[in-house]
């Protein structure tokens, strides 16, 4: 059974734009053009969130490739896993509103 | 460069009001380039080139480089306030948005509102027994908690939202 809390807005898609190592700023672009411009990560709140991120292991940075001056940041294995074990729990929000409110039409 | 700089005050629990006249003076061709106490600098840029932004944060030069990767520009600092801005072309520019870290920077101005108004009161307390001039000290710790008041309103509001959703 999965008992894991629900992960944040934010935190969901800091860590699916992560599965392709980036850098602040290309994680804010990637949260935005997967949510079709719906989710915009604000910049304090996404420091926050990688420096949690970081401290769990979810997340780790890498040596930037060509700017040096720019951190980017990768999902491990633990990361992974807890996206999967998010997503399975949205699967199951999902289900049960549909059963819910789809047997009512 | 033309340059304007205007005096204005604002209470603690007034940051958002700042924010928005800050912004509006954006809107109208002057945008914030230096801060000193109750002092803001302004220089003539096109109007709306830039969205301005302040919060309540200690100094952080971790948290200033990052904003400067984002694009932002660091402004100054004004006692606990930290001042940013970043041209309008790049996209909407935020530092708060979701109502966790909303009421984290509440709950960050409540604590420093807390340990000065202990300060007052004990400073206050204490000078009582020696002079009259305590009573400055415990005035102050008054209109501190009455600051306090205001902002944990504030924070009381996000909370309660924030049982129903993100």
């Amino acid at each position: 059974m999965n008992t894991q809390a629900a992960l944040t807005e934010a935190v969901y898609y800091i860590l699916l734009s992560l599965v392709t190592p980036r850098h602040g700023y290309g994680i804010m672009q990637e949260a935005e053009r997967m949510s079709q411009g719906r989710v915009k990560l604000a910049a304090g709140t996404l420091y926050g969130a990688i420096n949690g991120l970081l401290d769990r292991g979810w997340i780790k940075a890498v040596p930037g490739a060509e700017d040096s001056r720019r951190k980017e940041y990768a999902l491990t294995d633990r990361g992974r896993e807890a996206l999967e074990g998010e997503l399975d729990r949205l699967k199951e929000l999902v289900e049960n509103g549909e059963i819910v409110l789809g047997g009512e039409a | 460069m033309e340059t304007k700089k205007v005096v204005r005050w604002f209470w603690v629990w007034q940051f958002e009001e700042e924010e928005i006249w800050l912004n509006s003076m954006a809107a109208g061709g002057w945008a914030l380039c230096r801060v000193g106490f109750a002092t803001y600098y302004f220089e003539k840029t096109e109007p709306g080139e830039y969205i301005i932004r302040e919060e309540f944060r200690r100094r952080d030069v971790a948290y200033e480089s990052f904003l400067r990767e984002m694009g932002a520009e660091h402004i100054g600092r004004m006692a606990m306030w930290v001042f940013f801005r970043r041209k309008a072309e790049l996209g909407e520019f935020e530092l708060n948005s979701d109502l966790d870290s909303r009421i984290q920077h509440l709950s960050n101005i409540c604590r420093m509102l807390l340990a000065v108004i202990l300060m007052n009161l004990g400073i206050g307390l204490s000078n009582l027994r020696y002079s009259s001039l305590g009573v400055i000290n415990l005035l102050c710790a008054g209109f501190l908690a009455y600051c306090y008041g205001r902002i944990q309103g504030k924070r009381d509001e996000l909370q309660r939202e924030r049982q129903l959703h993100e």
